[in-house]
């Protein structure tokens, strides 16, 4: 792990329409490390990564990419995105290389492809084993296939760092497999991951650290919350280990 | 081929052949990101050009492109900006369109509802000289974007969220598409016709998915379609007396007919080599386990 700040979010604060979604977030991501961003639906996981991407505006606050302010940020061909879709599929017919191709766009000067671009695409699509299926039209897919091809998508730039919104959403158990398999290569070679979770899942043992949020405010920075015995048991309340005695549980809505 | 010895049927094809190349180029960009009918809201904005155009003794085809392209830019810019109420803008700005093209067109000393009928259907005899200038000029600031920017937009279009993580000028690029669709609008309004422009930027490229699984193949199979019918509709209109914009249009409905027929065979023999090739390591129905085992992963 290096000591390279590669995300670093401080005091963000954003609105949709006029709802304030995040109330102030401290999030700072180091290079290598893998971190998981958990809570219940409209905590504000999604919309934090999309302020690192600049999908979504902040109002207050500062967001920096590898130590260059998001706004002067544009070296993205090291940020690989992969973003919350159930499919890969648009208005018109694409195979899977011409999708994972566009991926590789950060990196091609004039959206000219060369043979190295073009080899980089088909290494993306072995890492997630959907080589075989690469001349396929994307409708052709299962949830899970699209899924791997949006992952291609993000890992076809060869990037530095991952964010990845719910890649394991809607996805079947032999694709999040295959997806967490992948992901421990990338983690192996040094990649950095933010990766937005519903719940922990097979990508369990890969993760660093956990950042819960809630109503738009971090509640938890630290170890992953351990999901054994009752822990694994749906609708469980994640007790937070350092919280003042008597405090009232944490109600994550993790598993629930 | 006596009908090339006439210098207007020359002109006629000229523009219908760069027609079929344009139309479909850009209007597969416009499916891809589901806006189909985006060149149909332009054809209408385009109008209060050709309106203007009379009114003040200009050409009525460049005063048409730089109406429709500010007409598009707007439609963008409330894309961006539009909150709730978009919907309602984008219809504002359409019907106004159509509403001051009628119009100027009646205030304008040279004009009358019968010039603005061959601008709204299509009209081949009439094309002038400058107008094939104008056309040729257009269509070739089309084909260049369309082809030479063919990665950019294809991302963009699939996909606006990921294409800015690339770094991509997502904004540009999509008012780089508005325009484009604006100019091609402008370049088909003589041979189909305003009111029908936009049949000719969605059909052809809905007919060429009944058939192919790439996005290169469909962009090639639709402006193959996209040609065929503009040629095969100006030759038609002119043997036969008819509308060159309506024959046209029924021609690519019929092409979009053919090929859905077509389709269905095709579709049925992929999928069964698909399942022939599967049926090599599966098992050929499934079996209902006598008893369950740990490794079934079902659970209560």
């Amino acid at each position: 792990m290096s000591d390279e700040t590669v995300i670093s979010l401080r005091g963000v604060r954003a609105e949709l329409g006029s709802r304030p979604v995040l109330r102030g977030i401290d999030l700072t991501v180091r290079g290598g490390e893998v971190v998981a961003l958990l809570g219940a639906n409209g905590s504000g996981k999604s919309t934090a990564v999309r302020t690192v991407i600049g999908q979504v505006p902040v109002t207050a606050g500062k967001v920096e990419l590898f130590g260059t302010p998001r706004h002067r940020f544009r070296d993205w061909a090291r940020v690989g995105y992969v973003p919350q879709r159930t499919t890969a599929a648009g208005g018109v017919p694409a195979t899977v290389t011409e999708i994972v191709s566009s991926g590789r766009l950060s990196r091609a000067r004039f959206g000219v492809l060369r043979k190295a671009d073009h080899e980089a695409v088909r290494r993306a699509l072995d890492l997630v084993g959907m080589a075989d299926r690469a001349k396929d039209s994307v409708n052709a897919l299962s949830g899970g296939q699209h899924q791997r091809v949006l992952i291609a998508r993000a890992l076809a730039a060869e990037p530095e760092l991952l964010i990845m919104d719910e890649p394991m959403a809607g996805v079947d158990l032999a694709s999040q497999e295959v997806l967490a398999q992948t992901l421990r290569k990338q983690v192996a070679a040094g990649t950095t991951v933010l990766l937005v979770l519903h719940e922990l899942g097979p990508l369990e043992p890969l993760i660093d650290r956990a950042v819960v949020l809630r109503d738009g405010c971090v509640t938890h920075d630290g170890p992953p919350p351990e999901a054994v015995g009752q822990h694994a048991l749906p609708g469980h309340d994640h007790v937070h280990p350092h919280a003042p005695a008597g405090a009232e549980p944490i109600r994550t809505g993790l598993l629930s | 081929m006596e009908i090339l010895n006439y210098a207007f049927m020359q002109r006629a094809l000229l523009a219908a052949v760069l027609v079929g190349i344009t139309a479909p180029a850009v209007g597969i960009y416009l499916v891809q990101r589901r806006q189909a009918l985006m060149g149909d809201g332009i054809g209408h904005v385009a109008m209060t050009g050709v309106g203007l155009g009379f009114l003040l003794s200009w050409s009525p085809v460049w005063m048409a492109t730089l109406i429709s392209v500010l007409g598009a830019v707007l439609m963008e810019l409330i894309r961006w900006y539009g909150k709730t109420r978009g919907d309602i803008a984008l219809a504002m700005l359409f019907y106004g369109g159509m509403a001051g093209g009628v119009m100027f067109i009646n205030l304008a000393p040279t004009g009358s509802n019968a010039n603005l009928t061959s601008y709204l259907f299509g009209s081949l005899s009439t094309v002038s000289e400058s107008d094939v200038t104008a056309i040729c000029l257009l269509a070739a600031f089309v084909v260049v974007v369309t082809l030479g920017l063919r990665r950019q937009l294809f991302a963009v279009s699939q996909d606006e969220e990921f294409a800015r993580v690339t770094g991509l000028p997502v904004r540009a690029l999509n008012l780089l598409t508005a325009v484009t669709a604006a100019v091609t609008v402008t370049v088909a309004m003589r041979v189909v016709g305003l009111l029908l422009v936009s049949a000719l930027m969605v059909v052809p490229v809905a007919a060429a998915q009944q058939l192919t699984r790439s996005f290169a193949a469909t962009f090639a199979v639709a402006v193959a379609i996209g040609v065929s019918v503009t040629i095969g509709g100006t030759v038609t209109s002119y043997y036969q007396d008819v509308p060159p914009g309506a024959t046209i249009v029924l021609l690519t409905i019929g092409a979009f007919v053919l090929l859905t027929a077509l389709a269905a065979p095709l579709a049925r023999r992929r999928a069964r080599a698909v399942t022939a090739a599967q049926a090599a390591g599966d098992p050929a129905e499934c079996k209902i386990p006598a008893s369950r085992g740990a490794t079934d992963e079902v659970g209560v």
